[in-house]
């Protein structure tokens, strides 16, 4: 019966040994305190068991020395701790600049994926072996959690907003997903498979699409059919900025406000316009709120993305000095 | 000896037996015993869920109760044990009992008061009964938005306003205990002589009156978002959900300082009357007290870390969590060594004091997992975290209560329980509560997420194990209401002082006289006051 019981979870990500030593290194801490605790307290109650009925203790007060040993010991031991843990958190919360992104939109009780080739999935998601994936995530509902434990990585999934976690697959095979921020009724059932391929797998499973097209031409259809480009447009008399080689770019706001044009700001822009204006137009846009699904926010974040500055038109003034902000500039976390 | 010992002739128990000399007393001990019968009550409810958890638990697939009653039978758990147990548990019952005769007081400051606090606690019980029977609730007992608001079918009004409601009870009783503690301390009984078991309480109580209101207005606005559709945490009406974690988390984590503090407080005197010997370093486990629960208020952001907190805010969050679980380890390290050289006795009482100090210990070190950031991002949300918590609030609560009780039961009931099965079952709780939690942290880390009704097969084992140990934890509560009822009647009269331990408690009869002490006492020894001969001044 326990050969099927694993004690201990595969490695399948570049980050998993980095927070597995981590793993080691406090769990040794805490089992050299908890034997020297136990120890001690069993020890002692043997030593020192009461002889007499009339006994009492030896009397002793107190002493700074050891007091200050076992505070500024532990102190220190959790300095280590903090400064580890930070490093290793910070490699985990920044994606490296070439990464496979994926769109995630959760819901109760299912993940739906978005490949930017247009391929769609639910509860399972396929990724290259040895390239970092960044899973660019939003709920349609409630708060649900993307969680791979082979890979050690986990973020909430909150509707409203994007959060992003990354990760590079070490091993070809499929891992556990499983939603852990609790979602209702089916939350349990609202689990999938991470298949982690080779590559050229992968580019043979991409192409086996449904002929869809890419997510960033289905956005292309779609700001069409809602009129986007009625005003964002360069001949548009200023009603619109143009769009072109604006993402993740810092954009000056009419509020004097700079603003990174990220897949947030898009978002924002299209549900809420009037929020943030950029400097020099007027809050005219219409609100999309209700009129497109969190995928079809996914498709047209992807096709303004898409707009590389051919044009070269700057109708929004990019602010200065814009901070090194690549295509992979951490959306709002 | 204690066979020829006669109870008093006047005790608080014999002062009138009617029941509205017990529904209408002013009398803090009589109230403590309210508690302790609503706590125990509430506490068997509470553990009956956590049974019926285990039990669906044993299998991989749900098949013991649906889905949707499992999420009712956690959330239900959690309410339950959290607010109408662990949080009321030692300050509502031995705090209320304890803290005049410590001080040489004949009552509370407020006595009416305190009985209040009692029915504000019992209506907020009955509304969250209500909830439960009229279909239960299926929130988790932390109620995240936009679920609890917008998504859950269930019950959250009348539960939230159960809790909205008990909460000023807790704050009424922490009111109560702290100006009973600043006002009417006998002459002599400075603050430093106090017994530790007070600072701990008067810790706890300053987290009731700033923490409690917290909760209060979040649970409220829970309840409005609900009913009115007032955008305070659903994105769609322009809330943010994160809100409200940032809200839940600043009184709840607090409140677990609310449930191991006071117990921390009992070790302090359980430690030194069966050591017969001073405590170690009293200035320092009082002040880790005090640091325990003013830094507590500044580490709720480490239940975000994952909840898209800014990495920068994670980090705060994570080196403030570090520095709370420094006092922490001092009062260890200092019960630890009082040990040293003491004349130690292996009554029940100190049986579960050195199981809380084992339990803390592991408790209190794998909370250091979750302040490492990249170690809480894995293990946050799955058993790990329930491993560790339980070993906080069971191995240490839980095991301070009833180390606790036992300890003052002669003071209470003026009899002795029996000593062979107190041991036995204190084993048996010890025993069950490993083998139940312990695997958790093995789940925890292989991924197994919480408040998961069906699992992946390859973690049944350990599941199993789990559960087999939740049953032998069970036997071992069900076993000390026995004897203790039992004892209520037919135990040996206790005496005054059964075990020769010092404190102004043991120096009035058991049970007490209603009005505590017949004379006013003056102190003029300092607490724990083991290696010298002391003598009882009265006034």
């Amino acid at each position: 019966m326990w050969s099927g019981t694993p004690l201990f979870p595969e490695q399948a990500s570049t980050m998993a040994a980095r927070v597995d030593n981590l793993y080691f290194f406090l769990l040794a801490v805490a089992a050299f305190f908890t034997v020297l605790i136990a120890g001690l307290i069993v020890y002692y109650a043997f030593r020192y068991r009461r002889r007499a009925p009339d006994e009492i203790g030896v009397h002793i007060h107190g002493g700074l020395a050891l007091e200050l040993t076992w505070t500024i010991v532990p102190a220190l031991i959790t300095v280590v701790m903090f400064v580890w843990g930070s490093s290793v958190f910070f490699a985990q919360q920044r994606p490296p600049d070439e990464t496979v992104n994926i769109y995630v939109v959760g819901k109760q009780w299912m993940w739906k994926f978005q490949h930017l080739d247009g391929q769609r999935e639910i509860d399972e998601l396929h990724v290259p072996v040895g390239r970092a994936v960044k899973l660019i995530m939003t709920s349609e509902d409630v708060i649900h959690d993307v969680f791979v434990p082979a890979f050690r990585v986990k973020a909430d999934v909150l509707p409203g907003r994007y959060t992003t976690i990354w990760f590079q697959a070490t091993k070809p095979g499929r891992y556990h997903l499983f939603c852990a921020e609790y979602c209702g009724t089916r939350h349990s059932g609202m689990t999938g498979e991470v298949i982690v391929m080779e590559p050229a797998e992968y580019q043979a499973w991409l192409s086996g699409g449904t002929g869809e097209g890419s997510l960033a031409s289905a956005g292309e259809k779609l700001f069409a059919d809602l009129a986007c480009n009625t005003c964002h447009r360069p001949d548009s008399q200023g009603r619109g900025p143009v769009l072109d080689g604006l993402f993740g770019k810092t954009v000056t706001m009419q509020n004097g406000e700079n603003v990174v044009f990220d897949e947030a700001y898009i978002r924002e822009s299209i549900l809420t316009p009037t929020a943030k204006v950029v400097a020099g137009f007027q809050p005219i846009m219409p609100t999309f709120q209700g009129l497109v699904s969190e995928e079809q926010l996914l498709q047209l974040i992807e096709y303004v993305k898409s707009l590389r500055s051919q044009t070269e038109v700057p109708t929004a003034r990019p602010a200065t000095p814009g901070p090194a902000t690549g295509e992979n500039t951490p959306v709002k976390k | 000896m204690s066979s020829t010992v006669l109870l008093p002739p006047r005790h608080y128990l014999n002062d009138g037996y009617g029941i509205r000399s017990w529904l209408l007393t002013r009398d803090h001990k009589r109230i403590a015993l309210l508690y302790l019968a609503a706590i125990t009550f509430f506490f068997f409810v509470g553990g009956a869920f956590a049974v019926m958890i285990r039990l669906e638990l044993t299998t991989p697939i749900g098949d013991f109760v649906s889905d949707e009653t499992y999420n009712k039978l956690f959330t239900m758990h959690g309410v339950m044990m959290v607010f109408f147990f662990l949080v009321p548990s030692i300050p509502a019952t031995l705090g209320n009992f304890l803290i005049p005769l410590m001080i040489g007081a004949k009552d509370l400051a407020f006595p009416k008061l305190n009985l209040l606090s009692w029915y504000i606690y019992i209506l907020g019980g009955f509304f969250t009964l209500y909830a439960l029977i009229s279909g239960g609730v299926d929130t988790g007992w932390t109620f995240y938005t936009p679920f609890s608001t917008v998504s859950s079918t269930t019950n959250v009004i009348p539960t939230a306003l159960g809790i909205f409601i008990t909460g000023f009870s807790s704050i009424l009783t922490g009111l109560n205990f702290i100006v009973t503690i600043h006002r009417m301390r006998a002459p002599g009984l400075t603050w430093f002589r106090m017994p530790l078991f007070l600072w701990s309480l008067y810790a706890t109580s300053l987290i009731f009156v700033l923490g409690t209101p917290v909760i209060a207005i979040t649970m409220l606005l829970v309840a409005v978002e609900r009913i009115f559709h007032f955008g305070f945490f659903d994105p769609r009406l322009g809330g943010d959900p994160v809100l409200f974690q940032h809200l839940f988390w600043f009184y709840s984590h607090p409140a677990v300082y609310i449930m191991v503090l006071p117990a921390m407080g009992v070790v302090s005197e359980i430690v030194p009357a069966y050591c017969r010997k001073r405590i170690f370093g009293y200035p320092f486990v009082a002040f880790a007290s005090v640091a325990i629960a003013v830094l507590g208020f500044l580490v709720w952001g480490h239940h975000l870390f994952v909840a898209g907190e800014s990495p920068y805010a994670a980090m705060i969050f994570s080196a403030l969590s570090f520095m709370v679980a420094i006092p922490s380890a001092v009062k260890v390290f200092n019960w630890t060594a009082t040990m040293y050289k003491g004349s130690i006795s292996w009554d029940t009482p100190m049986l579960y004091a050195i199981g809380f100090i084992g339990l803390f210990t592991i408790g209190g070190l794998t909370g250091l997992f979750l302040a490492t950031l990249p170690i809480d991002v894995h293990v946050t949300d799955t058993y790990f975290v329930i491993a560790h918590f339980h070993y906080i609030m069971v191995g240490g609560a839980i095991m301070g209560y009833m180390g606790g009780l036992h300890y003052w039961w002669p003071k209470i009931s003026g009899r002795l329980y029996n000593e062979f099965l107190a041991k036995i079952s204190a084993g048996i709780i010890f025993l069950g509560f490993n083998l139940t939690f312990f695997p958790q942290f093995v789940l925890g880390y292989l991924g197994m997420p919480r408040r998961y009704h069906a699992y992946p097969p390859e973690f049944q084992v350990l599941n199993v194990l789990s559960s087999a140990g939740a049953s032998i934890l069970g036997v071992g509560y069900l076993i000390p209401l026995c004897y203790l009822l039992w004892s209520l009647r037919y135990g040996l009269v206790a005496g005054s002082n059964p075990i020769g331990a010092v404190g102004l408690e043991w120096m009035t009869t058991s049970p007490p006289p209603t009005e505590n002490f017949l004379e006013t006492p003056i102190v003029t020894w300092e607490a724990y006051q083991y290696d010298q001969p002391m003598e009882t001044h009265v006034a």
